[in-house]
């Protein structure tokens, strides 16, 4: 008691030893950890690159630039054998992007309909989705994947006795094959249509939800926004002419050639993570859903709001607010799944970098230190956006 | 699956001092006491568990002559399944105390991971594999083929600089496992499948079919196969070498394991310091002098065990070719024992 009467008297007097000061002692401890984590960083280091170097390892990102002198089969951008290994990189990313963007897409659309499906008054409906959602999530990804690839996409018949259920359209064990449009000169409208129609959509969208706070005066929106997208660049397509020829796929040799493709492998590492990220999206629309009190939607039914309007004006805009940050992690966990790609041969980042051009330059550290990186990246990227996205959605409080 | 690699990193990144710092290898062994030998995680024939689960081969015969040279004890070892991937960064980071995985001995694998190779136990060439039913003959006729390969190999870039030389196209269809690549050839993934032509034999008895399938006569690459360690512990160097050496020497001495005990009576000074009855040779080493013959004796020469693993009467069916003793007009040659 002592002490303390003691120190409560320094401290009126305005002199409190530093050693004694909380503000001080905080600063002090966690500069302290600072350093100590630096060091341990630093520690680590230097250790890494001084082994590396008496073990004759090479170090360095020097072999960035080095010729790669491997194929890969599904490439977004120009990509040869003799390449270097920092475009393989790129190869690998683009690959890994461009599964993980297409997925979060399909995934959502799925896991909403799912969740939704699952609250339905429907018995049969609603227990399908439930038997979904618990089948699919509770058996792990990677047999899913193998389940999809091996056990599905494997059952397909031969190029030479391939699925052909349109013209144009071949499905077997070497992927799918559609026609290529390839568009002639003139097709400049074509794509002015797209750009001129998207501008006036979001015009429209923002002049129709001014208007309509104004003046409480609805207006077809979405019909109008279809026939916009749809109708304009068709319109510009019947204006020139139809500047666009396919490129159909044809049998040669072993294989179809011509036309766009889809590697068995994207589909299978699609299917699989679109259909188990969707059962954890389901079960988070369904939460977010039920979060609403059953009072809103009685209190719509009072207003003489239909059931489907209900849904869209006033349970979901309110269950957004739970459903986001949740969702935010599954987009993530789809991200991070993708690189299961590795186990049925689709050339993601994992298996194209941290795998192929590793063992071929046998630059572990760096390799992995590039890729953990990546990951890192994206997936900070990804959060930062749906944090901007849920500030947009939370409730307004007036 | 790709998790394996985080111990590896951390090993990679911190750990190494314990593995650069001593390199001595032997001691290590020696105070284990067993082998830790990284193997195929299976290639029939070469490298894989049996359905015991006790592991058979080439390459896992080679690893137990070592363990014999060290422990006279074929069991004192252990393996490490690596896939084609995973093999060198677990070498590397102290994982495993040789590789004895049919690996290719290539230049910037001596100079570039840390890594020496300690001779050449197989003379391998690459090859492909198609379907009967193709109709080809020839691997200049696979333009435009789907080719299942495994990752992180000298096959994976031979068949890139193949058909970019010849002038052709393909799309390669990847995987890290040997077992994967299979599956998708099998299942019709691929039109060919490529890898060394002594995979090729040892693959195919996997195949639902092996007869539909056939071995195209190209073959597109030189592999010299061998058992690689890590560089700066030159002591391990010289016992991993000298073992290989040791048993190609007997064969050449007609020294087998049946005959070995009256070969230690023999008169012939050359046999005589390969089975350790007279000099000290073994010592130097930091082994026992009857190293040699205790190797001949628990695993046998060379010819027995590639007659053994791979050779004509086993399933693989593999005539010697070019790994026949030098005397036999092959290219296995060991230095002399003196």
């Amino acid at each position: 008691m002592a002490v303390q009467n003691e120190l409560g008297t320094d401290t009126s007097s305005g002199r409190v030893s530093p050693f004694y000061d909380p503000r001080i002692r905080g600063i002090v401890f966690q500069a302290a950890l600072v350093i100590f984590v630096v060091v341990l960083v630093y520690i680590g280091a230097s250790n890494a690159i001084e082994n590396l170097q008496s073990q004759n390892i090479a170090s360095g990102f020097g072999f960035l630039g080095n010729t790669a002198g491997f194929a890969i089969s599904q490439t977004l951008i120009p990509y040869s054998v003799t390449s270097t290994y920092g475009d393989a990189f790129v190869v690998g990313l683009l690959n890994t992007l461009l599964v993980a963007a297409i997925g979060i897409v399909l995934a959502t659309i799925l896991g909403f309909i799912i969740g939704i499906a699952r609250l339905s008054s429907n018995w049969l409906v609603a227990k399908v989705a439930t038997a979904y959602v618990e089948i699919v999530r509770n058996l792990p990804l990677l047999l899913q994947l193998l389940f999809w690839y091996f056990a599905v996409v494997k059952s397909l018949p031969s190029p030479r006795e391939s699925y052909g259920p349109l013209a144009g359209i071949y499905l077997n064990i070497r992927g799918l094959f559609m026609p290529k449009p390839v568009f002639g000169p003139g097709s400049w409208l074509f794509d002015a249509a797209i750009v001129v129609a998207i501008v006036a959509i979001v015009v429209i969208w923002r002049w129709a939800s001014q208007r309509q706070a104004a003046t409480g005066q609805q207006f077809p929106t979405l019909w109008t926004s279809l026939a916009l997208f749809f109708g304009l660049p068709l319109f510009a397509l019947v204006v020139t002419g139809f500047p666009v020829t396919f490129e159909m796929p044809e049998l040669k040799g072993f294989n179809f050639t011509g036309g766009m493709r889809m590697e068995p492998e994207f589909v299978a590492l699609l299917l699989g993570l679109v259909i188990y990220t969707a059962s954890f999206i389901a079960e988070i629309v369904r939460a977010g859903i039920q979060a609403v009190s059953h009072g809103q939607t009685e209190a719509a039914g009072a207003l003489g709001f239909r059931r489907g309007l209900t849904l869209r004006l006033v349970v979901i805009p309110q269950a957004m607010r739970v459903i986001i940050p949740p969702l935010t992690n599954q987009y993530l966990n789809l991200t991070k799944n993708s690189s299961l790609a590795v186990a049925i041969g689709y050339p993601d980042l994992v298996s194209v970098f941290a795998g192929t051009v590793l063992n071929q330059t046998g630059q572990a550290v760096e390799v992995i230190f590039i890729t953990m990186l990546v990951y890192l990246t994206i997936s900070l990227l990804t959060s930062a956006f749906m944090n901007w996205f849920n500030l947009r959605m939370a409730l307004v409080e007036r | 699956m790709t998790n394996k690699f985080l111990p590896w990193l951390v090993a990679a990144a911190l750990g190494v001092a314990a593995t650069a710092a001593q390199a001595d290898t032997l001691a290590d062994v020696k105070a284990k006491g067993f082998l830790q030998c990284g193997a195929n995680t299976g290639l029939l024939g070469f490298g894989s568990p049996d359905d015991k689960g006790e592991w058979k081969g080439f390459d896992v015969d080679f690893c137990r002559a070592i363990a014999v040279a060290i422990f006279n004890d074929p069991t004192k070892v252990k393996f490490t399944p690596l896939t084609a991937k995973e093999r060198f960064t677990a070498l590397q980071s102290g994982e495993v105390d040789v590789l004895v995985r049919n690996t290719t001995w290539t230049l910037s694998r001596d100079s570039q991971m840390g890594l020496i190779f300690a001779g050449v136990n197989y003379y391998d060439g690459q090859g492909f594999m198609v379907r009967k039913s193709l109709g080809i003959s020839s691997a200049l006729e696979l333009s435009g083929a789907s080719v299942c390969v495994q990752t992180g190999t000298t096959t994976e870039l031979n068949l890139a600089d193949y058909f970019r030389a010849n002038g052709m196209q393909f799309n390669p269809v990847v995987f890290e496992k040997s077992d994967e690549v299979v599956q998708a050839y099998d299942a019709g993934r691929c039109d060919a499948f490529t890898t060394d032509a002594s995979g090729l034999y040892a693959e195919r008895l996997k195949l639902t079919n092996p007869a539909d399938h056939m071995v195209l006569p190209e073959i597109i690459s030189k592999e010299p196969l061998g058992p690689v360690v890590r560089q700066g512990d030159d002591k391990w160097l010289t016992i991993v070498k000298w073992t290989h050496y040791v048993m190609l020497n007997a064969e050449e001495a007609g020294v087998t394991s049946a005959n070995v005990e009256q070969m230690k009576t023999s008169d012939n000074p050359d046999i005589k310091r390969m089975l350790g009855t007279e000099g000290t040779f073994g010592e130097p080493m930091g082994l026992t002098n009857d190293w040699g013959a205790n190797v001949i004796a628990k695993v046998g020469n060379y010819g027995e065990v590639f007659d053994r693993n791979v050779g004509p009467e086993t399933p693989l069916g593999i005539s010697r070719g070019l790994n026949a003793l030098w005397t036999k007009g092959g290219l296995q040659y060991g230095p002399p024992v003196r």
